[in-house]
């Protein structure tokens, strides 16, 4: 009997041990680098474990259902306002830990937000096109690759089925704002998009290899996506469209109903830190946030095209924001319409 | 005293008691089969339907207020430049486009699974065990990973394109991957092994000597196969037309991998709904209409069925 008192106790405090280091990190695919977390564990003694997304809907979805068991997440800025919105945030103030002096100013005071009370920087990026040079060498910085292709690249494209970014994409071609809700310039956009689709190959994510392999030759990609196809066929580049492009960051909050708190923000001071951060963009490609991060990249990141933006394209960025309901409802219109 | 005031209950109360005890045991041991009919068939069911009829929610979820919307949606929608009611014509297509190729799909298994069926039961009886063993090995491996397989078999530099380079019959690869050839193919491949299982079943019970008997009649092959066999495998076909159409109808993986994407099918639009068009209730209504019609082909296979039975 004592023997089993003995054991219950030690199964006991072993349980509790172990839940007390954990953390669950709910991430978009293919996007942390493996090489943080074995830092991260290896510093702090807490076990995590990644559970990946393939899009924020599904993740806004998924954590709504409720019985995730989820401590972090990380939504693009558009998605943001909702999840605070919609009560699924915790106010975890990381503008009061230890390494946010480290955050680079300009993403401090965030239209999504202010001040930081609940996000820490991820990565940031910017969604635009992207070629193979080998088959097409005319210019590629202009959303015209998938809108109106030229006819080296006809039935090659990929465009990414991510609704906001082509929708904005597209918009912003014909000289709108991003959601933007004036019918006789969404009828264009609509025209435009059903017209082209005819010259499409596919919508379709997760197309690294299948451009490396030129089973694709353009598209609308993500930058750091498009960098690590560069790695893998040199012939790949990535174009800025003059037209406009979205430019978006993912950022890390913990959820409000998060049962391992403590190790969550931990997590965040962390990844404040300009090593760990570089390490984050070393394995996914994208910039981050963080002041003196560079000191630690790969020699590669400072002067790749597809993460410094030219300056003469600088200004055709656009942070976009959370289109409204009734503008979400029509372009999901325009959506089926271009998929039907 | 007469015999029957001696036993203390009336003539057939013990029976009565029996019985009821038994009816009792009977619904105790159903009891954990229909908790998990109205758990997990009927409440989600449920659910559908009552989302079906609210107003959908601004990021996703509902709002608790009565709406039509959801269904009339599927039917026919505002037109959202000049606001006139028009057919929801890109539902409908959508729909068209799974309800067509669910059945190019069942055409095609069925023209292949049917020999297939054949072949494996005319086997001697040792033998027919190892071939259907073969018709199952697929079933080990997630749709998923057979889908990619079809994936590296068709893409421009896989393994029939590498081939008929290699022979000269092509000069440059054929574009297969992300056509509706590449959807019709994967899905073929993917449910061939429920058509052959239910015809296999079919062919096995099959009297030969009805064959031998009409062949004695001078029915040629095509009318001994017309007139005998055919009659007497339907029940089998139908079982397997049943079983690769059903699914086809709301395919989700293999159309996305294959097709590219680029084209939707049904359940990739309910998908849309639950996702980044956060229409919930129309999501709902889709689902239940692509219930309904799985419904309807099973009632039809119920009646010709049951039609047949009759006539025999």
């Amino acid at each position: 009997m004592k023997k089993l008192a003995i054991t219950a106790s030690a199964l006991a405090l072993a349980a509790s041990g172990a839940f007390a280091q954990e953390l669950n990190l709910y991430n978009w695919g293919n996007y942390t680098n493996p090489k943080l977390i074995e830092k991260f564990e290896a510093e702090t003694g807490i076990k995590v474990t990644i559970t990946d997304f393939d899009s924020n809907d599904t993740a806004l979805a998924k954590v709504k259902a409720g019985g995730h068991g989820f401590d972090l997440v990380v939504p693009s800025h558009t998605y943001v306002p909702i999840w605070i919105s919609e009560g699924l945030l915790m106010e975890s103030r990381p503008d009061q830990m230890e390494n946010f002096a480290k955050v680079d100013p300009q993403w401090v005071d965030v239209e999504w937000d202010p001040g930081r009370h609940y996000t820490v920087p991820w990565q940031w990026g910017t969604t635009g096109v992207v070629v193979n040079t080998k088959y097409y060498d005319g210019d590629i910085n202009t959303s015209a690759i998938f809108l109106d292709p030229p006819d080296e690249l006809k039935n090659k494209i990929n465009v990414v089925p991510e609704m906001g970014d082509v929708m904005a994409l597209a918009v912003m071609y014909h000289g709108g704002e991003p959601c933007s809700d004036d019918r006789e310039l969404l009828k264009q956009v609509r025209d435009t998009l059903v017209e082209a689709k005819q010259h499409w190959l596919g919508m379709d994510y997760g197309n690294i290899e299948k451009f490396a392999k030129e089973d694709m030759w353009a598209g609308v990609n993500w930058n750091g996506s498009t960098f690590r196809m560069r790695l893998a066929n040199e012939n790949i580049a990535y174009g800025y469209p003059k037209e406009g492009y979205p430019v978006w960051m993912d950022s890390v909050a913990v959820l409000k109903d998060a049962q391992n708190v403590d190790e969550a923000k931990a997590f965040q001071n962390f990844i404040m830190d300009p090593e760990n951060a570089a390490m984050i963009s070393e394995f996914a490609r994208y910039a981050n946030g963080i002041k003196g991060s560079e000191a630690f990249m790969p020699e590669d990141m400072k002067t790749a095209p597809e993460i410094v933006i030219p300056e003469e394209l600088k200004p055709a960025g656009v942070f976009n924001s959370t289109c409204p309901p009734a503008t979400q409802a029509l372009y999901t219109r325009i959506w089926t319409d271009l998929q039907k | 005293m007469s015999k029957q005031a001696e036993t203390p209950f009336p003539p057939g109360a013990l029976e009565r008691e029996a019985e009821i005890a038994d009816t009792r045991n009977r619904w105790l041991l159903s009891l954990p089969a229909i908790v998990i009919i109205v758990c997990a068939a009927a409440g989600p069911l449920l659910v559908m339907v009552v989302y079906s009829f609210l107003t959908p929610g601004d990021y996703g979820n509902v709002k608790w207020e009565f709406s039509l919307d959801g269904w009339t949606n599927t039917i026919v929608q505002r037109d959202i430049f000049d606001d006139t009611l028009i057919w929801a014509d890109a539902h409908l297509s959508i729909f068209w486009r799974s309800f067509s190729l669910s059945l190019i799909t069942t055409i095609l298994t069925l023209i292949i699974g049917v020999p297939t069926a054949w072949f494996v039961a005319t086997q001697p009886p040792g033998r027919r065990e190892f071939w259907l063993f073969l018709v199952t090995v697929p079933f080990w491996t997630n749709l998923l990973v057979r889908t990619i397989a079809v994936q590296e078999l068709i893409r421009s530099e896989g393994v029939i394109n590498l081939i008929l380079l290699k022979i000269g019959i092509i000069d440059a690869p054929i574009q297969m991957m992300f056509t509706d050839f590449a959807i019709g193919f994967g899905m073929t491949y993917v449910y061939l092994p429920l058509m052959v299982l239910p015809v296999y079943a079919a062919v096995d019970k099959l009297d030969f000597r009805l064959v031998e008997a009409a062949h004695d009649l001078y029915a040629g092959r095509w009318t001994a196969f017309r007139r005998v066999i055919l009659p007497l495998i339907k029940p089998g076909i139908i079982a397997g037309s049943i079983l690769v159409f059903v699914p086809c109808l709301g395919a989700y993986v293999t159309p996305r991998v294959l097709g590219g994407g680029k084209n939707l099918m049904f359940g990739n639009l309910i998908e849309l709904q639950f996702g980044a068009g956060r229409n919930w209730p129309l999501g709902a209504a889709l689902s239940l209409m692509l219930m309904t019609a799985v419904m309807v082909a099973l009632i039809f296979y119920v009646r010709i069925t049951s039609r047949e039975q009759a006539d025999g």
